[in-house]
């Protein structure tokens, strides 16, 4: 048996493709593909905002490393399936808050919705945290001595000085967490009630030869879903360049110096 | 005006890096905190600032325990530079500069204006201004590094080592105009450096220190050469003593002969005319000497044309009148003619002298010194 | 029930699973590292190619699994059942985060000690082998590491698509609505995840025996 017997065949994906309905229905892609970007947005900012305050402590200070450590490390030998399987089992039926989110949550999701953000928050916060953590050590000791020796206090220190030097190794952490939290989003579809491009590829798998739910819907959201990481990336590469000083990064018209030692912290895929 | 009393520092595995230091550094003047490595100077430098705690012992600033003042508010009235520069990568170099204008909220454009003042003072062009440190050479980042020590107008500097981080030619005009601005603003300033010369260069009192942390000696650059406390003090202060010290005595009272010069692109012809003992100092139109025309073996026939640059013997140094002693000798000793050129304020050819003229000098000056010394200790 | 005793129930069958997952996730790193350090050197060795080879390994980087998983059977022609598309998927994933890691690695090595290797008359290639390869096998072994496990988890997510290995326990467990064999999943994964972690380790530690000699 060929792939084509099985409906594997791409020239149905462009045929799929085609027809509006399939973009703009109830559940067409555009639906499904805000509700994943949704689901990445909350996902990051809550873990950003855990993670950055507390990456910057612990750098500043260097107390906890072990922790910041182990952590990323650790992370990274999680199945994500099996956590999320795991959570949903076990964490949901705890939640008793019944709220509907237009657009969002609907009627009885919440439990699961917030399962599975916990899942994405918990996956993106050591990229984050880790990047932090590593950019604020890799400022300068010089600096940093010079910093406090002209008075500033610990705060001012962290806020001018430290922060502002670890920007590009913070970004490539919030990038590292942006894409670990779109892939995870889509394998998080396996709960029950959650939307996102993943929920196309899912539901597609029971009915792989139908020629409108079957595999072109499967390919096309996967497609929709790696454009979508692709293109997060490059708009937080352009954020990147907004935001980070020139003297940080190095981009001058003459001196090509490439200022920053990195120490990224490599990130698993989900 | 700095006080250490009796000054301790005792980390928890047991070593002393300061052991019961006691200073005094005036007001408005250099004193220079000198030694070999582990000798606690950096330590005693950072205490001031309450970098770092003394354990035992205090610290007073004008008569105020700095202990009771909070750390970053002392801070911010002290200058701070130190060996790595250590400035903002992601500042412009007038916010660098600003920084601590910036943190005691005085108003931006006022702090910015008084930065490019400063720029212009530390000897760098105005339109590095907009430029980052990473685009700047270590002698430009140290120059930076001075000024924005001096934004804020503290009354105290606190160095550590600022000069080190260069190459030798850089390190000594860093050195010069160091010491010219001091000239102009009269900080009382704290240095520390390993490098005896750089010490007896810039200090108006230096503290040698030895490992351990414990002061050795405290006197000024010409006692310190003159009077080494002990062998510890003489072994670091180092050889050509003697030599060395001349550089503190101001040269007065030089006998000047008078010597005939010619100019540069007069008639060579005519030089022998003028020559002594086969020699002919050279100067420009503005009387300043450009070097000595050696006419020695020369047949007549060969003295064609006019004096040119690239004929000159440059050989000798110039002694500037009202320098030292040193500038002189060496003067003398290096001149081809045997005779020593000095120079007026202007630059302006004033007489030569010989080195046993000076050498003269140098033995009366000796023994006015002996004799003042010996009246001290007379009952 | 707890996860000892659902094992030894189903012992032949997870057995089977852990089987496919062990070869699952180590082939493909030994194909990638194969295939990543040439592309690794040429990055290195030509510095133009670095921009472009190092923005197709991080695109590459960035589709996430399952999207691998479905898109591969229509480009390779194989069912979506199939193994292979799981081993291909990770494949690429382990060549697009080596490729980047290797070349970084063979350029760290100093300007001064390759100029001082080519002084004592040591060719090019001879230069990769004796000295640049060993040199960055620390940096390359950390990447590794972190394919080697990234693998291993990723796998699992292929019971999604159908593919029998200890991904499926998740599966199972979510369809009856019990822990234990998501539990027993779990520890098995992580546990494999941990021992592919030491092995690399244990490789690198091997080969660099001038990092053993010096006691910090």
């Amino acid at each position: 048996m060929t792939a084509a017997d099985d409906g594997l065949d791409f020239s149905r994906v462009g045929i799929w493709l085609n027809d509006p309905a399939n973009w703009w229905g109830q559940n067409g892609l555009l639906v499904h593909l805000r509700e994943h970007v949704y689901y990445t947005l909350i996902a990051v900012v809550i873990a950003m905002i855990i993670a950055l305050p507390l990456g910057l402590l612990i750098g500043h200070t260097g107390r906890g490393v072990v922790l910041v450590a182990g952590l990323a490390n650790g992370l990274r030998a999680v199945p994500t399936l099996g956590a999320i399987v795991l959570l949903v089992l076990w964490l949901s039926p705890k939640i008793h808050w019944d709220v509907t989110v237009p657009a969002l949550v609907p009627a009885g999701a919440m439990p699961y919705f917030i399962t599975v953000q916990i899942v994405l928050v918990i996956l993106a916060v050591p990229p984050i945290l880790a990047n932090t953590y590593a950019g604020v050590r890799n400022v300068d000791p010089a600096v940093r001595d010079a910093a406090k020796g002209m008075g500033m206090t610990g705060v001012q220190v962290v806020r001018k000085v430290e922060f502002p030097n670890a920007l590009p190794l913070i970004m490539s952490g919030i990038r590292s967490a942006t894409l670990q939290v779109i892939a995870t989003a889509t394998v998080a579809a396996y709960a029950p009630f959650l939307g996102g491009l993943g929920r196309l590829i899912l539901d597609a798998n029971d009915q792989i030869t139908n020629p409108h739910t079957g595999y072109p819907a499967m390919v096309s959201a996967g497609i929709v879903v790696a454009l979508l990481a692709i293109v997060a990336d490059f708009v937080l590469i352009g954020l990147q360049r907004l935001i980070v000083s020139r003297g940080v990064s190095g981009r001058f018209s003459r001196r090509a110096t490439s200022a920053v030692p990195v120490a990224e912290v490599q990130l698993a895929q989900a | 005006m700095i006080r250490f009393e009796s000054v301790t520092k005792r980390y928890p595995d047991g070593t002393v890096a300061v052991d019961e230091l006691t200073l005094e550094a005036p007001s408005h003047e250099i004193t220079v905190l000198v030694g070999p490595s582990g000798c606690g100077k950096t330590t005693s430098l950072r205490m001031i600032n309450r970098m770092i705690d003394p354990t035992d012992g205090r610290i007073m600033l004008d008569d105020k325990d700095i202990s009771t003042v909070r750390p970053a508010e002392l801070r911010r009235g002290m200058g701070y530079v130190i060996q790595a520069a250590g400035l903002f990568p992601h500042r412009t170099i007038v916010d660098n500069i600003a920084t601590v204008p910036y943190l005691l909220k005085q108003d931006h454009r006022q702090a910015r204006a008084s930065a490019l003042e400063l720029m212009e003072r530390v000897g760098l062009p105005a339109h590095f201004a907009k430029r980052y440190p990473a685009q700047l050479s270590g002698g430009q980042q140290q120059r930076v590094g001075v000024a924005r020590a001096l934004a804020a107008d503290p009354n105290v500097m606190l160095m550590d080592e600022p000069f080190s981080a260069v190459d030798p030619v850089v390190r000594a005009e860093l050195q010069d105009e160091f010491l010219r601005l001091q000239a102009e603003v009269g900080k009382t300033i704290v240095f520390v450096t390993h490098d005896i010369d750089e010490a007896i260069k810039l200090g108006d009192n230096v503290a040698v220190l030895r490992v351990g942390g414990k002061l050795a000696q405290f006197a000024t650059p010409a006692e310190l050469l003159s009077r080494p406390a002990d062998s510890f003090v003489a072994g670091f202060v180092g050889r050509d003593r003697g030599y060395r010290a001349l550089g503190f005595t101001v040269a007065d009272a030089l006998p000047l002969q008078d010597e005939p010069t010619i100019n540069v692109g007069s008639e060579l012809a005519a030089a022998p005319r003028v020559a002594r003992d086969g020699w002919v100092l050279v100067v420009d139109g503005e009387q300043q000497p450009q070097g000595w025309l050696a006419l020695t073996g020369v047949p007549p026939s060969a003295l064609q044309g006019v004096v040119t640059p690239d004929l000159l013997n440059l050989g000798g140094t110039l002694a500037a009148q009202g320098g030292t002693l040193r500038e002189a000798l060496d003067a003398a000793l290096s001149s081809p003619s045997g005779r020593g050129v000095v120079v007026d304020g202007d630059g302006r050819f004033a007489g030569t002298v010989s080195p046993s003229e000076v050498l003269s000098r140098i033995e009366a000056h000796a023994e006015e010194a002996r004799h003042a010394q010996a009246e001290l200790s007379t009952p | 029930m707890n996860p000892w005793t659902y094992f030894r129930d189903n012992q032949h069958e997870v057995l089977q699973w852990t089987w496919t997952t062990v070869w699952l996730a180590a082939a493909p790193i030994a194909v990638g590292l194969a295939i990543a350090l040439p592309l690794g050197w040429i990055a290195s060795r030509y510095r133009w190619t670095y921009p472009p080879i190092v923005t197709v390994a991080g695109l590459l980087y960035t589709i996430p699994s399952l999207v691998l998983f479905v898109v591969l059977p229509g480009l390779l022609g194989t069912k979506i059942l199939a193994p292979i598309n799981v081993a291909v998927a990770l494949t690429i994933y382990t060549v697009a985060l080596l490729v980047r890691v290797i070349a970084d690695g063979l350029s760290s090595v100093s300007a001064e000690t390759l100029a001082a290797a080519s002084a004592m008359g040591l060719t090019p290639r001879q230069r990769l082998f004796a000295v640049q390869l060993p040199i960055a096998v620390p940096v390359i072994g950390a990447g590794l590491r972190v394919a080697a496990v990234s693998n291993v988890s990723l796998v699992s997510v292929a019971s999604l698509v159908g593919v029998a290995q200890l991904g499926t326990l998740f599966k199972i467990g979510s369809d009856q609505g019990t822990l234990t064999p998501i539990y027993l999943g779990l520890i098995l994964v992580i546990a494999l995840a941990l021992i592919f972690d030491g092995l690399i380790m244990l490789g690198v530690w091997l080969l660099t025996p001038w990092a053993r000699a010096v006691k910090s």
